[in-house]
């Protein structure tokens, strides 16, 4: 437990709480993650689960609450107090973003390698050989035949481009990766590959990541800890296997009996 | 000093489906396992055995009491402790076999076994020599070992999990009907592994409907029956 206890978190979120207006987007929030952790928040569409990642991401600003990051120097930042520029660095190299979509991730008209070598030159690579070379091992990395190296994702498939974005996203070697719906759109057997290489990079880097997702399978099998949302309110957390296996809430039970057998 | 000790552990289902149904499971659990001690857990099916495995290993929630378990030289109480804790126990103290293998898409039967032993720290390549070793006392076909287990037999599947429990040589170890499909000469590997084990210092917990097995490992019966809420 040694470990366990000297650790400190790496993110914490705090009464996090956001308004459209009058409508309520997220009441609430609070939790802390530490490194390596993965976890889920699952829900239904409309329970508030993207508005969450996206105040802990920093891209929109709660009501009420705050975002509070462990910089690598160790100090701990709140994210909206940082300036602008310092947010926008965070978000080049510390943290990636996978999008559901990863037509919002990538540059389409940019070269594969294009796409994963521009998140090197924005932390300061200027070694076209060296950049190339990193660009290549990630491609390897995704299962991306080398030879594709020079194409546009848009001669790519759906689950290329998934994997293109998620080279893009770890190159820098960010310490805090979101994901929204990541598997989402793609093929089974395009999930199942997908969800394999992230779970095997996710261990490998002892990366903390935070993964939206409506599918409980998905859950399963990339988180150790899972938050379930319903109309904006975290309604239930604990470990994921704990939660899916003795789920305590009527909805969450709703949820996990709702899923129908392979 | 067990190495692992349930005191009052209470256990109630509330199905909030069939209209807030209660289900009373256990009441008043108590026991200790001592290092290199075998608990069997007996009792019909439905009397709460597996339950009781699933409380230790923090995959079902209890309701009350304690659950001690021993991790290095410290104590950490399951039924109140953090998610990340939880983990790190798992990790580190507590293995546990349960009683059907879950495949996960295109990870191959050798990384399975190899998984539990990289994540306590081992080199890769050191956890998977190890993994193979106790693939082939269990008699598993080399063949196999590249392919991913979701299209193997009940018996191999068994095998291979009980490869992946029994493989980073956990203090405690929890076993769900461990020799359930498997062959004669299958159940006296692991009845010969369980024995090694006890001798290393294990404290295990299992549930066995094979009586030739239970006697030869077990020595201590917990009767489950004495757990059930009265009606």
């Amino acid at each position: 437990m040694s470990l366990a206890e000297t650790e400190q978190p790496l993110l914490i979120a705090e009464g996090l709480t956001k308004y459209y207006g009058r409508q309520l987007g997220c009441r609430d929030a609070s939790f802390e993650l530490y490194e390596g952790e993965v976890m889920a928040v699952v829900g239904e569409s409309g329970s508030g689960k993207s508005t969450l990642l996206q105040l802990l991401s920093g891209q929109n600003e709660p009501s009420a609450g705050r975002v509070l990051y462990r910089m690598r120097d160790g100090s701990l930042a709140d994210l909206w107090s940082l300036s602008e520029p310092m947010r926008r660095l965070l978000y080049r190299t510390d943290w990636g973003f996978v999008h559901q979509d990863p037509q919002l991730g990538l540059r389409m008209g940019v070269s594969a390698g294009g796409n994963v070598g521009e998140r090197l030159m924005a932390v300061g690579w200027r070694n076209y050989g060296d950049i190339r070379d990193v660009a290549t091992d990630w491609l390897g990395r995704v299962e991306i035949p080398q030879e594709r190296i020079d194409d546009t994702p848009r001669t790519y498939s759906g689950g290329m481009r998934q994997r293109l974005q998620i080279a893009r996203n770890l190159v820098t070697s960010p310490r805090l990766i979101f994901m929204d719906e990541p598997t989402g759109g793609l093929d089974v057997s395009v999930q199942a590959r997908l969800l394999d290489l992230l779970r095997r990079i996710v261990s490998e880097m002892r990366l903390a990541a935070i993964v939206v997702t409506h599918d409980l399978a998905v859950a399963r099998l990339l988180s150790n800890r899972i938050m379930v949302m319903k109309g904006g309110a975290v309604i239930e957390a604990g470990l994921t296997d704990q939660v899916l296996d003795d789920p305590h809430e009527p909805y969450t039970q709703l949820l996990v009996s709702s899923i129908l057998p392979a | 000093m067990p190495a692992l000790e349930l005191s009052a552990v209470t256990k109630t289902f509330t199905m909030h489906l069939q209209g807030g149904l209660r289900l009373p499971v256990l009441n008043d659990v108590t026991f200790a396992v001592a290092p290199g001690q075998c608990v069997a857990l007996t009792g019909p099916s439905g009397a709460g055995k597996s339950s009781i495995l699933k409380l230790i290993y923090g995959n079902y929630r209890c309701d009350e009491g304690r659950i001690l378990v021993r991790a290095g030289d410290s104590v950490v109480d399951v039924a109140s402790a953090e998610p990340r804790q939880i983990l790190s126990v798992r990790q580190t103290s507590l293995g546990y076999v349960t009683q059907f293998l879950r495949a996960v898409p295109r990870v191959s039967a050798l990384d399975i076994v190899a998984e539990p032993l990289v994540g306590k720290g081992v080199a890769r390549e050191e956890a998977t020599v190890r993994a193979g070793d106790m693939l082939r006392r269990f008699n598993v076909p080399e063949r196999l070992w590249s392919l991913p287990p979701a299209t193997f037999s009940g018996g191999e599947q068994q095998r291979i999990n009980l490869a992946r429990g029994l493989l980073p040589e956990h203090p405690i170890l929890l076993l769900d009907e461990p020799t359930a499909s498997l062959d004669a000469h299958n159940r006296a590997v692991v009845v010969e592994l369980v024995h090694e084990r006890k001798a290393q210092g294990t404290a295990i917990v299992a549930i066995m409907h094979d009586d030739d097995v239970r006697e030869a490992v077990a020595d201590i019966n917990v009767d489950v029956t004495q757990f059930a809420i009265a009606a």
